[in-house]
């Protein structure tokens, strides 16, 4: 529809919308994040929900002990191999529609703690990962900034089409297989079906 | 029954914690609490079997944020591992730093200048006032009130980190000393907002006191809960506001004299019950003397270097032998356990992590509790996941 | 606190036969140790805590350190008869020879304890015990019923080096699965090899990743 149609009609007291977009405000002004705190990136999300930062005034302040309650999922902290199972299975039981954002550097690529042998190389190896916040940790502003950013995304989703969003497609992928802890490390070390690895071009 | 009466007998030899014979019938229920749960701080695990609301068995599951620090720091150098220590207790990054340089210091027999002694205090000290503060807020919040105590020590912690930000350059975590000083100096400015911060710290705990400390479901809740009996305590290498709380006068500030710590006034705090409520009240009366340090060295700071010009950075090599550093950290004894085979890197680096070993007495002090006095319990420990597995 | 070497001739004189030997610590704090043969090591170890003039009630800290095997070589001269042909003529001929001698000193896992004491405020005092080998007599006799705060410490000592502390009350794996295999902590321990790309260049990390993306073109 057209912008300044809708501005005048707006001025004469006529209220028009899409389904959509009225659809993504309403799912994009209330989030509501999943209470997981994983490490040091978790205080940060603490933080940014008390009183200086104010979280709430996103929508996203409630936040759900319960993942069946909860859209979002902020992977904050180091995922480590004998917590990644527990991970993806949160993530399982989220229902649909559900984001991800990966907090701090650990959560993104393993960060400083990348060497060692208990650490996953990034949240992403198991389960699609809509905003990365780098920092170690990130500062409240950060995290804020992530929530604005996936704000935006929802803004932009289609609900019919080739590139609607996973929970309105019927083939989409709802369940993500779960890693099992093996002998030497997890089984598998990735969900080929989510990643692959980048193509180093030297 | 409760459990304080089934630990009378003097302790000799391993002590099982005592069974406790269940009350009703049919089989107990078995529940794993963690390491996804709200009030584990993290990701912690206790498996809890129960019958009806009574905990029978519990036992504590570690390692769901095990990140390898030991083994990446064998692998780096010396000061390479600064940084990483900053994220084991990732409330006191500075405290964990003060123990880290401590035990390199103690390796290499190097001194520290008069004024870097200082900051180290302040800084360790206003590290202390926040995390108990926080820990405070988050045994509060254990206990149901949702959300307003916690406020209330977050905003007086984000003012600390505040200053914590404008010296480092970070808020959390901090990396700041260095073997033999610190890294960057205070200036005239920093010193007048922390003494205008140290100025504004009585009345905020007056006001978290005149809330808390005498609220009726604070008490009911708190008192006789969790009750930890001194003997047991110390032969299970508890440290800490847990220990003192069970009335053991044992403060490495006081014992080891670390740093300049003989030269200020304070008092160590003691508990007469040992029981959540005692603990509560230890951790706010060492917030009291922290801020009576904090008075006494920001008075007198010296001026002067703030890294000892001796001190190698470049091509740092200790010779070999072995050293153990320990600190007084707001959660117990921290301590470094470095061997040098005379290499850049240390071959062995071990961390004494006070939250891991406070938590050996947990299933004790929460047999024969209810369910709901566990998360109480727990929370009073007061532990940082990222040391438990580090 | 009495010296080290005090407590060791007092834990003589109380343990009659039992094994103590004095370490020295190079480094100059001087925190010095004593190692005790396993056989009666819960016994001094009860000693220790309950002397009263010693009074070790508090096991501050319990670690484990992996030695490996240790090769050393050393250069001898040898005398030597050797055959040679001297102006035609084949004779015995003595020759010095220089010979290198190589000697490996078996590794072991050793497992240390730092004790302080609270009733006197005194310490540290670190006693140490070693295993036979790295590989299969890797026991210890555990000191957690002498001081419980030694529980979770041993069993991270087990979970990581694979020391096997008996008499421990419940010795599992403590920081890594169940039914994992390795032991991580040990100096030869390769982790597996999920170095997929490394966008930072990190040494360590920039060698692996490079090996894998070698091996992964092939």
């Amino acid at each position: 529809m057209d912008q300044d149609l809708k501005i005048e009609l707006g001025k004469q007291g006529v209220f028009v919308t899409t389904l959509e977009e009225l659809y993504n405000w309403g799912r994009r002004s209330s989030i509501w994040p999943m209470q997981f705190g994983l490490a040091c990136c978790a205080i940060e999300m603490i933080a940014t929900t008390m009183a200086r930062y104010d979280l709430a005034r996103f929508g996203a302040e409630v936040f759900r002990p319960s993942p069946r309650q909860a859209d979002l999922m902020i992977v904050s902290g180091t995922v480590t191999k004998k917590m990644a199972p527990q991970v993806v299975r949160l993530y399982n039981q989220m229902a649909e529609p559900r984001y991800v954002i990966a907090m701090g550097a650990c959560a993104i690529s393993g960060g400083p703690f990348k060497q060692g042998y208990n650490v996953l190389k990034g949240i992403d190896r198991y389960i699609p990962v809509d905003v990365h916040i780098p920092g170690c940790p990130p500062r409240p502003e950060a995290l804020m900034q992530a929530f604005i950013t996936l704000q935006k995304k929802i803004d932009e989703q289609h609900l019919t089409g080739e590139d609607r969003p996973r929970f309105l497609d019927e083939k989409a992928q709802g369940e993500f297989p779960v890693p099992e802890p093996a002998e030497h490390d997890l089984e598998p070390p990735s969900n080929p079906g989510v990643w692959s690895a980048p193509v180093v071009i030297r | 029954m409760s459990v304080a009466e089934t630990k009378t007998e003097k302790l000799d030899g391993w002590n099982r914690p005592p069974t406790i014979e269940p009350g009703g019938e049919g089989e107990l229920l078995e529940i794993a609490m963690g390491p996804h749960h709200p009030s584990t701080h993290g990701v912690f695990r206790m498996d809890v079997a129960l019958d009806g609301e009574r905990v029978m068995r519990l036992k504590p599951v570690f390692g769901y944020l095990h990140r390898n620090h030991e083994k990446i720091a064998e692998g780096a150098a010396y000061l390479a591992s600064m940084p990483y220590t900053d994220r084991l207790d990732y409330f006191c990054s500075l405290s964990n730093n003060w123990a880290y340089a401590l035990a390199v210091e103690k390796l290499v027999a190097q001194a520290v200048p008069e004024r870097a002694q200082y900051i180290r205090v302040i800084l360790a000290e206003l590290t202390r006032i926040q995390n108990h503060a926080s820990s405070i807020g988050f045994l509060i919040q254990e206990m149901g009130a949702s959300g307003t105590p916690l406020m209330y020590a977050f905003r007086e912690r984000e003012k600390i980190l505040d200053l914590f930000e404008s010296l480092t350059g970070s808020r959390m975590m901090c990396n700041y000393m260095r073997f033999g000083g610190c890294r960057v100096d205070v200036s005239a400015a920093w010193l007048d907002a922390a003494r205008k911060e140290v100025a504004g710290l009585p009345p905020f705990v007056d006001e978290f006191e005149a809330l808390l400390t005498s609220n009726e479901i604070l008490m009911a809740r708190c008192q006789g809960v969790g009750v930890l009996k001194p003997d047991l305590a110390v032969n299970a290498s508890v440290t800490g506001p847990l220990l003192r709380a069970s009335g053991v006068n044992y403060d490495i500030r006081k014992v080891d004299h670390y740093g300049i710590y003989d030269r200020f006034k304070f008092r160590v705090p003691l508990g007469d019950h040992g029981d959540v409520y005692d603990r509560y009240m230890v951790r706010v009366l060492e917030m009291r003397e922290s801020i009576r340090i904090l008075e006494q060295a920001l008075k007198d700071i010296p001026a002067g270097p703030i890294m000892d010009p001796k001190a190698k950075i470049r091509g740092f090599r200790p010779k070999p032998g072995e050293a153990y550093g320990r600190v007084e950290a707001p959660k117990g004894e921290l301590g470094f356990y470095l061997i040098s085979d005379g290499s850049p890197n240390p071959y062995r680096y071990r961390v004494r992590p006070p939250s891991l070993i406070n938590l050996t007495i947990l299933e004790d002090m929460c047999l024969g509790h209810n369910v709901a006095d566990v998360v109480l319990i727990f929370g009073s420990v007061d532990i940082v996941l990222g040391e438990v597995d580090r | 606190m009495k010296t080290v070497e005090e407590i060791k001739a007092a834990i003589q004189a109380a343990v009659p036969g039992a094994g103590v030997e004095f370490v020295p610590n190079p480094s100059p704090c001087a925190q010095h140790s004593l190692r005790l043969t396993p056989g009666r090591a819960v016994e001094i170890a009860r000693f220790l805590r309950d002397d009263p003039e010693l009074a070790f009630d508090f096991c501050s800290n319990v670690t484990g350190v992996d030695w490996l095997d240790k090769e050393t070589s050393e250069k001898v001269k040898v005398k030597r008869t050797v055959n040679k042909t001297v102006d035609g003529v084949e004779q015995a001929v003595e020759e010095t020879v220089e010979e290198t001698h190589k000697h490996v000193e078996p590794g072991y896992l050793e497992a240390v304890y730092h004790l302080y004491s609270m009733a006197k405020r005194h310490g540290p005092l670190v006693i140490r015990m070693r295993t036979v080998n790295r590989t299969d007599q890797v026991e210890l006799p555990s000191l957690t019923p002498i001081w419980r705060g030694a529980e979770f410490q041993e069993r991270e000592v087990f979970d990581l080096y694979g020391i096997v502390f008996k008499g421990h009350p419940d010795l599992r794996r403590i920081l890594m699965w169940d039914g994992f295999k390795d032991y991580p902590m040990r100096k030869d321990y390769v982790d597996p090899d999920d170095y997929e790309y490394e966008p930072t260049a990190h040494d360590a990390v920039l060698k692996r990743a490079q090996a894998h993306q070698a091996a992964a073109e092939k």
